[in-house]
């Protein structure tokens, strides 16, 4: 009777009669029918942590266009697996319900955020840069020709990639303005 | 490292298990201590004087690795006459000018060969007048005399090892206790363990992170490590090292491919407008021409064709005129001085929050607030992106919404699950991440922001010749996905370089000088050999050595040590059967081993530079140092530091102790701001007696913009709090649990109070002299679900001259019982310190 073997099984019983309760006695029907989230994922891509430079790798399980699991990578030598408490909660990083998905503007004076176009944003963005570059053009200084701009300035965090570091660097050059910096420096 | 690299320390520990002996130096107790065979509490800015010590101990017993020092470092060259050590002047090297307060190096070099006229040496004169700094070298550095007159007995009163010997021998284990805090026999237990783990069959390594660097000696600290490691030949071999335990995902990527004032990709240096007009002012001028870099030109030549592409002309100088030219630091803390003096106007403010992440947290949003446009991309909206709502200085009434005249950007990030490209992690190691899913919403890569911002910018160009540059910029990347987003593999393609024949190339020996190269990184050039991403590479660790050659892609040519040449002797064999690494095979002519040799696959160790030799042919079968222009390791730095050829023990800026050293209490070419923005502690104040240090959590990162908003983080560590030991919470009341208020010139903040034997009073001259432990990780706002004061706010802005890096871990500080007080009463608190 199917009644009967669920009693038989059940943990507390078989944990009163003398089975080790942190082994197989701690086993249920409804244990054994759980199925880990990874199993069901879409997809899965081959990803590094993003917070101290050790460098450890990560598996980012995606299920039905969302992030549902982001676990340490085995095969990597460097952390075979592991994640510290910062990575293993890195799923939480890329889902929170605090990430900000909208373009925000504080106009000059303003007390209170407002709605922007992202592409809106980007034409003001490339205004304000040549206006500013132009109004404050360095062609020569003390004699010496620098063809730079003082009057704008970047600091970049050191969690971008490489290749935007790459672009980001180049564009500010090409621009002119040297006060390009990074928390390499902090 | 168990606290801020938990997964790499797995290594640590597991060494340990396999009979490594672990010591952990650090102020406080804490979770690296927990599985350490010792601690060592030291008080913070006092380590020169142990690495000192320990360099003293092995040259006066003659425990030096002779043979490794003697092929491989500069330890027989002879100094100039000229040079004056801090022995003879009272704590100042020769060459200091007290009204600019910086060196002229001339003095440092070596002893002229009789080539060059007196005072026109490679290293000194007229090229390196002007004292070194981040401002003036890439890190190709200056260029020493490919070979200097020598003694080889080590006998010379003005040779390196005898200098060096002179130089130490006041570091003593006696003043280790005295100024460390550390006792004559943890000093011997320290200082037998690495003798006797160095040598032919052993080797030990150091381990350092922000605790060395952040400093106004940081360059030195790791300098004087470096000389330890090199005179017990620790350095090019497998457990040895200097190993630098960088805190960010890519920070060595972003000093590789800088987004850093003074360089370009590839260390090489922005050109400055005094000392490089033209192409060929700056590579003479720009290192030696002996080494690797000596193809300095290819290197340059080749990213002045990645960017400029077509344009870029034998005729046009490559278009190095397209360079804009440095004239001084430029560096970030005199930026935001230029925000406060309104030289800045816009800014773009990056997966960065220098509101609560940098130093002196006001002069921050000070300068913020004087902008007239900023431009903040990150995942939450950080504190640099709402200073203006509500920044702790419209509490004190410092500043009001109203008349803030910022224009504020915010745009949203793409995560690291929603873009693809490289991290370069702390072992130089290129770690190709795909994309798991798209972004949502507006938030998109920075890729994407700079790619379409410099589209958009190139859309608007007029026929200025101010526009040139950008014009004739290769700005022409694929476009993938319906946000158009930028190719990140074809950025990286651009940064291995391509040939002549267009395909991509395989190594940056390949780089030439003629322009037919082009190369955005040539330290890259490689990752991208036969077309093929060798960051993506994934072989699992388990189907490989324990080198893991087949696992992403280390620069330069995958190599995984550095100067590996110098794991054998001088003929080639390995040192030991133990520590055999990369070896001469004379068979077939060339090195071999587990490693990619980091030398010429084919230079035997017999050969000898002819005359006139330049480059890598200039450099003996037996210099492992490469990229010096003698080959050799140094020992003593003839050029290219701003404070000095040698570490010495100086006081930090603001310091309890009096340096009993010298007559100079600190690093007198220490980069000081003489602003209201950033007053300091006076040195030896009884306002401010004890030692301030900070510090990460494992559970949080930097100013928490990353980890404060994760539930499970917050509710680990929810709220700031200080450290304090039994004996200075007994002596100023401060209960465990309750509040404490923690007072700098700067600022005065709260933190609950932490009391814990893991922080230890030391004896420092003969008084006790508390420490106080503070982490970083809180903000007022920035996305998180737990906020508090900003312990960053209480630092001052005082910098190493080399690299210009704040002094953050060793500053000085009053705390009190109880809460802090609010708005107004906060700054008449400041005032009483400042001025009573």
């Amino acid at each position: 009777m199917a009644g009967g073997r669920w009693f038989s099984r059940w943990p507390v019983l078989r944990q009163l009669k003398g089975e080790d309760g942190r082994s197989d006695a701690a086993r249920s029907a409804r244990t054994d029918a759980l199925r880990p989230r990874t199993e069901e994922a879409d997809s899965v891509a081959r990803s590094v942590c993003p917070y101290c430079a050790v460098g450890c790798g990560q598996l980012v399980y995606v299920k039905d266009g969302r992030v549902s699991q982001i676990e340490g990578d085995p095969d990597s030598p460097i952390s075979r697996g592991r994640l510290c408490p910062k990575g293993s909660a890195s799923k939480q990083l890329v889902t929170h319900p605090g990430r900000q998905t909208h373009v925000l503007y504080r106009r000059p004076y303003g007390t209170e955020w407002e709605r922007l176009d992202l592409g809106a944003a980007m034409e003001m963005i490339a205004e304000r840069v040549l206006r500013t570059r132009k109004d404050t053009w360095q062609q020569t200084h003390e004699g010496k020709v620098v063809r730079r701009t003082l009057g704008i300035a970047g600091l970049g965090g050191a969690t971008l990639d490489n290749e935007e570091n790459y672009l980001m660097k180049k564009l500010y050059t090409a621009l002119g303005a040297i006060q390009v910096e990074n928390q390499a420096r902090i | 490292m168990a606290e801020c690299h938990p997964v790499g320390f797995q290594w640590v520990v597991e060494a340990r298990a396999r009979g490594a002996k672990v010591f952990h130096v650090d102020p406080r107790f804490t979770r690296t201590s927990a599985l350490a065979d010792r601690h060592l509490p030291i008080r913070a800015g006092s380590d020169i004087v142990l690495l000192g010590a320990l360099i003293n101990h092995v040259l006066a017993n003659e425990l030096d690795f002779r043979e490794y020092v003697l092929a491989y470092t500069n330890a027989a060259a002879l100094v100039s006459e000229d040079f004056r050590d801090t022995e003879d002047l009272d704590g100042l090297f020769s060459g200091f000018d007290p009204e600019t307060r910086t060196y002229d190096p001339s003095s440092w070099s070596y002893e002229s060969t009789g080539e060059q006229a007196p005072g026109e040496t490679l290293e000194g004169g007229l090229h390196h007048a002007k004292a070194a700094g981040a401002d003036r070298y890439g890190s190709g550095g200056a260029a020493a005399h490919p070979s200097p007159p020598k003694d080889p007995t080590l006998r010379h009163p003005r040779c390196v090892y005898q200098i060096l010997r002179r130089h130490f021998a006041r570091y003593t284990p006696e003043l280790v206790e005295r100024l460390c805090g550390i006792p004559p026999e943890d000093f011997a237990e320290l200082a037998d363990a690495i003798t006797a783990n160095s040598g032919r069959e052993r080797t030990t390594a150091w381990v350092y992170s922000v605790g060395w660097t952040q400093h106004t000696v940081g360059a030195q600290y790791i300098r004087t490590a470096a000389i330890l490691q090199l005179l017990l030949g620790n350095m090019g071999r497998p457990g040895g090292g200097i190993l630098a335990l960088r805190g960010h995902a890519s920070i060595q990527g972003s000093t590789d491919i800088p987004t850093l004032f003074n360089i370009l990709p590839g260390y090489l240096a922005m050109p400055h407008a005094h000392r490089h007009e033209n192409l060929d002012d700056y590579l003479e001028r720009e290192g030696g021409e002996t080494g690797f870099w000596g193809n300095r030109r290819s290197y340059l030549v080749s990213l002045l064709k990645a960017w400029w592409g077509e344009a870029a002309t034998e005729e046009n100088d490559f278009c190095f005129g397209h360079l804009p030219r440095l004239t001084g630091d430029h560096g970030h803390y005199t930026t935001v001085m230029g925000q406060i003096d309104g030289t800045v106007k816009g800014y773009f403010v990056v997966g960065e929050n220098p509101a609560v992440g940098s130093s002196g947290g006001r002069a921050q949003r000070l300068g913020l607030a004087n902008l007239d446009w900023l431009v903040v991309r990150d995942l939450t909206l950080v504190e640099t992106a709402t200073f203006w709502k509500d920044g702790p200085e419209l509490e004190t009434g410092e500043m009001r919404t109203e008349d803030i005249a910022t224009e504020v950007f915010f745009l949203p990030a793409a995560s690291h699950v929603e873009k693809e490209g490289t991290f370069t992690n702390t072992q130089r190691l290129l770690q190709w991440r795909e994309k798991a899913l798209d972004p949502v919403g507006d938030c998109r890569s920075d890729l994407w922001f700079y790619y379409h911002l410099g589209r958009l910018l190139r859309e608007r160009l007029t026929g200025d010749e101010i526009d040139r540059p950008l014009r004739e910029l290769t700005w022409d990347y694929p476009e993938e996905g319906e946000h158009r987003d930028p190719s990140a593999a074809a950025v990286l393609r651009e940064i291995n370089g391509v040939g002549p024949d267009g395909r991509a190339l395989s190594s940056s020996t390949q780089l030439r000088p003629d322009g037919s190269t082009a190369c955005g990184c040539w330290i890259y050039c490689g990752v991208y050999a036969g077309e093929v991403n060798h960051a993506a590479r994934r072989r699992p660790g388990r189907e490989q050595t324990p080198v893991a050659p087949e696992w992403g892609w280390a620069w330069p040519a995958n190599r995984r040590i550095l100067y590996n040449r110098a794991s054998a002797d001088p003929e080639g064999r390995p040192w030991s059967e133990r520590k055999a690494y990369v070896w001469w095979d004379a068979e077939r002519g060339e090195w071999t081993g587990h490693d990619v040799p980091d030398f010429e696959r084919n230079k035997p160790p017999d050969y000898v530079p002819p005359e006139g030799a330049r480059a890598e042919a200039a450099l003996a079968g037996t210099d492992p140092f490469i990229m010096q222009s003698d080959g050799k390791g140094w020992l003593y730095v003839p050029a290219g530091l701003a404070d000095g050829p040698l570490p010495a023990h100086y006081e930090p800026h603001e310091s309890p102790v009096r340096n009993p050293l010298y007559g100079r209490q600190s690093n007198p070419a220490r980069r000081i701001y003489a602003r209201r923005e950033s007053p300091y502690n006076p040195p030896g104040s009884p306002r401010f007696p004890y030692v301030l240090t900070t510090y990460r959590l494992t559970e949080h990162h930097t100013a928490g913009a990353m980890s404060r908003p994760l539930a499970y983080l917050a509710e680990l560590q929810p709220e700031l709090f200080c450290e304090v030991s039994p004996e200075l919470a007994a002596e100023l009341g401060l209960v465990n649990g309750g509040w404490a208020t923690i007072v700098t010139s700067r600022t005065v903040i709260e933190a609950r109070v932490l009391v814990t034997g893991r922080v230890r009073p030391l004896r420092i001259q003969g008084r006790t002299v508390h420490q106080v432990g503070l982490p970083y990780h809180w903000g007022w706002g920035g996305g998180g679900l737990v906020t508090g004061d900003v312990t960053n706010d209480l630092l001052p802005l005082v910098l190493d001259p080399n690299v210009y890096i704040q002094e953050s871990k060793a500053v000085t500080c009053d705390v009190r019982p109880g809460r802090r007080p609010r708005g107004r009463a906060a700054l008449d608190l400041l005032e009483v310190y400042r001025h009573d």
